[in-house]
């Protein structure tokens, strides 16, 4: 993070206040780091049974955008904390994701450096390591990114894929954008309907999981096939209906934003 | 986590909603009191039950035995039944259905519940069914059980039960950690009681950790599976020939569709996850090679995760099993060049992207190279 060029002021673990890890100094609470480093922004890490604990005490400590990078958070704890955050005008990205990047920026994440290039294009994800493919390919492909969001691969997230397209929609340094969603739940769904309504970007997606059994849990929490709902065949075609290009390929992407 | 019929109607018992007597026997002769005329019924955990014929009558001990004998031992979706539960038979009046699940979209719980019971709640239309969002923060509040009975238009005495049943299954579901709580039907009798007739129950894998006493429950994976799971390991047979392992869960999902995109069909699911443990890597391989696939296809991007870690661990994993399993291997990330090295130097075809090594699987699954 701190290559990307993000100010990294404080580093918080109960416990360890008073060490310093790379030059930067290390709390015991998110308060002091706050208070002492006007931190405003924090990346939270701590391990799945603890991260309630964690985001609460940055929403009270008055921490503004919230990254949980943290996979396996029973999903009763986020029906707590996200509306508890929302009600506090707190921005949540994930749990379950690798956070977020801008370029010639900053970057609150583990998204390897590498991949980036600064751009036109904004990312949105539900998923890791199939984003930094995908954004590899855009950057080879002599496009950049914006702004790329880890939306996060659990069912109850902060920022969700419409959430994160109205903001892409009003950025002025985004031109296109690129959504890569896969198999359970309706974001996919949801997110056509509101790419036709209101979003005159053009926007280019890939849909992972075409070939996932149904009733399986394909690693992430949230991607499931249920009841017959939340196939990849849907989502192609809600995208399609709603003028959205698919790739079929992950490197497709960056072909078909070539043609748009 | 999910349970069987019987397991899920202890634990309903146990939040005070009302189930029918039963008893449970995993052998026709163990069966000695049931509470007669009951109903026979195969406990597994996949639905279609009754269509498959695992749900039965019997009015006798006799009866009771002989139908749980031919029950014992079917196949039912794919899974044999080890177990009848023999359940007291209700005089229904009419079915209802209750559910709680997950509104992703409004991030809260939801509770959806119709006078249309017994049939499958997504077949019905959706002006039946009342839906109504539950804030997990506040918890449900009394305008909920109004909404609910207007809804339902049920005579005062047995709208009064559902409502009791229906607050006793909210708490089921937050204490619970469920993902789904749902009784279908709920059974209101001759005699105006409302009782859960089936249970279905569906708690949070991820929050296993605080419910310790349903680690040994048995579940619907594979024997592979099982042992994958006990290790940590995310990993689903599937019904292919070529074993996928990749480092994340989409990724993982994207590799499995370019190799079905070029003719090929994955025999499994294995996500690495962020780990680059050589220990850990050979654990994952050792996993796969049991699933005995004539080819494996490895795809890692790394971020956190190192490329020349994971090349050691697929290697000390090759040696200690004595595999001659041809593995195609994809790998990008920090290291990539060492690890290229690693790979190449045991016998692997190196690929550059998911496309070549998905047509390289496919040709190396055949016997070609």
């Amino acid at each position: 993070m701190l290559d990307f060029g993000t100010k990294v002021v404080a580093g918080v673990t109960p416990g360890k206040g008073g060490q310093k890890v790379e030059g930067v100094p290390v709390f015991d609470a998110v308060d002091e780091a706050v208070r002492r480093k006007r931190a405003n922004a924090s990346i939270v890490f701590v391990p799945a049974a603890f991260a309630k604990d964690a985001v609460i005490e940055a929403v009270e400590a008055g921490i503004r955008l919230i990254a949980v990078i943290t996979e396996r958070i029973p999903f009763h704890d986020a029906l707590e904390f996200q509306p508890y955050a929302r009600s506090k005008a707190v921005t949540v990205i994930g749990p379950n994701c690798p956070g977020l990047a801008s370029p010639g920026q900053a970057k609150m994440g583990i998204m390897p450096n590498h991949i980036f290039r600064p751009g036109d294009v904004g990312v949105i994800s539900r998923s890791g390591t199939l984003t930094y493919e995908i954004v590899n390919a855009i950057s080879e492909a002599g496009f950049g990114e914006s702004t790329c969001i880890g939306i996060g691969g659990d069912p109850i997230i902060g920022t969700n894929m419409v959430e994160a397209l109205a903001l892409f929609q009003r950025d002025r340094s985004t031109k296109k954008i690129v959504v890569v969603g896969e198999i359970g739940g309706t974001a996919e769904e949801d997110a056509a309907a509101f790419i036709a309504k209101n979003v005159t970007k053009p926007v280019v997606a890939y849909v992972a999981g075409r070939t996932a059994p149904p009733g399986k849990r394909m690693g992430h929490a949230g991607a499931i096939i249920q009841g017959g709902k939340g196939t990849a065949e849907s989502k192609v075609r809600a995208f399609n209906d709603a003028g959205v290009r698919v790739a079929q390929y992950p490197v497709e992407v960056a072909s078909l934003l070539a043609a748009t | 986590m999910k349970f069987l019929e019987q397991k899920a109607k202890e634990i309903f018992a146990r939040y005070g909603i009302p189930v029918p007597r039963g008893v449970v026997a995993s052998r026709a002769e163990e069966i000695a009191d049931p509470p007669l005329p009951c109903m026979v019924k195969a406990q597994v955990l996949v639905g279609g039950r009754g269509k498959a014929g695992g749900i039965r009558p019997a009015n006798s001990l006799e009866e009771a035995r002989a139908v749980a004998r031919q029950i014992l031992g079917m196949n039912i979706g794919g899974y044999t039944v080890k177990q009848v539960y023999l359940e007291e038979r209700l005089d229904v009046e009419n079915e209802l259905y209750l559910s709680y699940s997950i509104d992703r979209t409004a991030r809260e719980a939801l509770l959806m519940s119709t006078p249309m019971g017994g049939v499958e709640i997504e077949a019905l239309p959706r002006e039946k069914i009342f839906m109504e969002c539950v804030p997990v923060l506040i918890g449900p509040q009394p305008y909920l059980w109004r909404s609910l009975l207007k809804k339902l238009s049920l005579p005062k005495d047995i709208g009064e039960q559902v409502v009791d049943i229906a607050r006793k299954a909210y708490d089921l579901f937050r204490k619970e950690d469920a993902e789904l709580v749902e009784i279908n039907p709920l059974i209101v009798t001759k005699n105006r009681r409302v009782i859960a007739g089936d249970a279905k129950l569906v708690i949070d894998d991820n929050a296993e950790y605080r419910h310790p006493e349903y680690a040994n429950l048995d579940q619907d994976r594979t024997p592979l599976e099982q042992e994958a799971h006990e290790k940590g390991i995310a990993f689903i047979q599937l019904d292919g020939d070529i074993g996928v392992i990749a480092n994340g869960a989409g990724l993982t999902m994207a590799t499995l569709d370019v190799l079905n995109l070029k003719g090929g069909r994955g025999g499994t699911f294995l996500d690495l996850g962020g780990t680059d443990d050589p220990g850990k890597v050979a654990e994952a391989f050792e996993i796969l090679l049991k699933a005995k696939p004539a080819a494996i296809l490895l795809n890692i991007f790394g971020g956190i995760t190192k490329a020349d870690t994971v090349a050691v661990g697929v290697k000390q994993a090759l040696e200690v099993m004595h595999a001659n399993v041809p593995v195609v291997a994809r790998i990008k990330g920090v290291n990539e060049d060492k690890a290229k090295q690693i790979l190449r130097d045991i016998g692997m075809y190196p690929a550059e992207t998911i496309e070549q090594a998905a047509e390289l699987a496919v040709k190396v699954s055949h016997g070609g190279a």
